[in-house]
């Protein structure tokens, strides 16, 4: 990271990118949230704002650099295939909104 | 009517994505139970019901599995593969993601070959990766039930290359696939249950165009010829659309058996956008080339392999290895009759004959056949060292069937062993002849007709006993006076 600004602020300034409102209702409804107009207005600006501060790393050079998932050498252990039962289903459901029987009950999704 | 010729100036495109339940005891990513017929969200546990601060861990067994059937498909196996996060909301996927591979899969750029219409098929896999089921909903109109006992349960996904040009041959893939997995054993192959699912993408183009017509994806098939009639009904569908002028729509489209049509399926997400990123849960799946080469040193025979070792080992035609092969479970019993009975084409159609169809009536699998690999065995070796004859070993087999007995211990209780002592078969005959004056002057006097009426007659008297050799043989001679 030697070419980044680490000095520089974090600020939606002119020019720099800009989320508009419908990239973000968008992304609201993937989201399942419901926005209203006036916080899809302050929210791509509030977006815009962190977009921008992230832009900041896009001017490091990371040609030939390999994507990086994650930031250590650590990798997975696995897991041997054993059953370990904890807790019964009355404990999951006890939580539930809703539910018929052992089943959780959920407003109508069409397939 | 081969595909080629049956869509006229159209061509179909077809590719298929396999979604393998891999059999393991315990979830992909958490210790619940695989076994989710047990009590509704009775497998549930706090990782796979997506509780806030709960974390994956992979299952060892699902990986390895995984492996195997990557490398059976020709695939090179990703030393460093990555998990992902696909993102949608559904009721059934509690986290609001689904753990599953993106850009750096396990396997990639494999290759299943088959038979069909007498030509060797050569499909590209283009990647198999390791996903994991979500759960199961149930809709009730007024409300959906969700049950999440499937939820987290390990899944290959295959997908194959549009490299299928008919329903027919689509539909081999699928069962040379389905086969693999079973000679693999790392799934049980229950379509029906889901264990096994086919999602087909169809489109059709005119016959020379390069360039690849909109695609229409299948899903909700439970059977191989479902398969084929769901893409055939599919093919027609867009033929008749283009025909007539309309712009094929990308979408999902479910198949109805009853009425042998495939119907637009509401979009769940009007636009396909999975936002994935590497699921910062799990480290990079990391696997170094010995532990590879160790698992592909496990790989079984596998069908194709098979068949063509069942030809040049056992002298069987290219047919009856391949219906031998067709499971596993079959071929495995066929060699063991091979063993015990020291003759494989006797096995053959021992097997494939009575056996099969004993099975097919009563609706058993091999491993349920109540006649065991090695007493089938033993009674073609009783037919083979002359105890009993081809007839009577009919008999023998029936009542292996019902009773389960060894061959040689029916053959002892019901006095079945084949009569090969000359004068006891002679004394039968004298007898015959005896009896029968007029047919025996009849027969002297030209009839030779009547030379089958007085094998009857001395079977009868021997109770199918005697060898029929022996019989034909003694006659003759006697006959001539």
């Amino acid at each position: 990271m030697a070419n980044s600004k680490s000095d520089s602020s974090p600020s939606a300034t002119p020019g720099s990118p800009r989320l508009d409102k419908s990239a973000v209702a968008k992304v609201a409804e993937l989201s399942r949230l419901k926005l209203s107009d006036a916080e899809l207005e302050s929210i791509s600006q509030q977006l815009s704002m962190v977009l921008a501060n992230f832009e900041q790393l896009a001017e490091v050079n990371t040609q030939d650099v390999e994507p990086m998932v994650t930031p250590t050498d650590l990798t997975l252990r696995l897991r041997e295939d054993r059953v370990e039962r904890r807790e019964p289903a009355e404990a999951f459901l006890e939580n539930a909104p809703d539910r018929s029987g052992n089943l959780f009950k959920v407003p109508p999704v069409v397939g | 009517m081969s595909s080629e010729t049956r869509f006229g100036a159209y061509e179909p495109v077809i590719g298929i994505e396999i979604h393998v339940q891999l059999q393991t005891k315990s979830k992909m990513f958490c210790t619940d139970s695989t076994a989710f017929a047990s009590g509704d969200n009775e497998c549930v546990c706090e990782v796979c019901t997506g509780m806030p601060g709960a974390l994956p861990t992979v299952n060892r067994t699902a990986i390895e599995y995984a492996v195997k059937t990557g490398l059976a498909l020709g695939c090179t196996i990703r030393e460093k593969s990555v998990f992902s996060r696909k993102q949608y909301f559904y009721p059934d996927l509690p986290k609001g993601y689904q753990i599953s591979q993106f850009d750096l899969p396990l396997c990639e750029n494999g290759r299943v070959e088959f038979f069909h219409d007498g030509k060797k098929k050569s499909i590209e896999i283009i990647r198999a990766h390791v996903e994991e089921d979500a759960g199961k909903s149930t809709h009730q109109g007024d409300c959906s039930l969700i049950n999440l006992n499937r939820a987290s349960v390990p899944l290959l996904e295959i997908v194959s290359g549009p490299d299928l040009r008919g329903p027919e041959e689509a539909a081999e893939y699928a069962r040379t696939v389905h086969k693999m997995v079973q000679y693999l054993e790392i799934c049980d192959g229950n379509l029906e249950e889901g264990s096994f699912r086919c999602d087909c993408n169809v489109s059709v183009r005119k016959r020379g165009d390069p360039k690849f017509g909109t695609r229409v994806e299948i899903k909700n098939i439970n059977s191989f010829r479902f398969v084929e009639k769901a893409i055939e009904y599919e093919i027609l569908r867009q033929i008749d659309a283009v025909e007539s002028g309309e712009k094929i729509r990308q979408e999902t489209r479910l198949y109805d058996p009853d009425k042998n049509r495939t119907f637009a399926m509401r979009s769940k997400e009007e636009a396909h956008d999975y936002r994935y990123f590497p699921d910062p849960d799990l480290l990079p799946l990391v696997l170094n080339k010995p532990e590879i080469e160790a698992l592909r040193a496990k790989l079984p025979e596998m069908p194709l392999a098979r068949a063509a070792r069942f030809q040049a080992e056992y002298k069987l035609p290219e047919y009856d290895s391949q219906v031998l092969t067709a499971e596993k479970d079959l071929a495995d019993y066929f060699e063991k009759v091979v063993r015990a009975s020291g003759n494989a084409k006797a096995a053959s159609n021992w097997v494939m004959t009575e056996l099969l169809r004993e099975l097919n009536d009563s609706k058993k699998t091999v491993n349920q056949s109540p006649i065991s690999a090695e007493h089938l065995g033993e009674m073609i070796a009783l037919i083979d060292k002359g105890t009993i004859s081809g007839k009577i070993a009919k008999t023998v087999f029936a009542e292996m069937w019902t009773s389960g007995k060894a061959p040689e211990l029916i053959v002892k209780e019901k006095g079945l062993v084949q009569i090969t002592d000359t004068s006891a078969i002679e004394k039968s005959i004298d007898e015959v002849l005896a009896a029968n004056p007029k047919e025996l002057a009849d027969y002297r006097g030209g009839k030779e007709k009547l030379f089958g009426f007085f094998v009857g007659q001395v079977m009868k008297a021997t109770k199918g006993q005697a060898s029929p050799d022996l019989v034909n043989q003694l006659l003759k001679a006697k006959l001539k006076g």
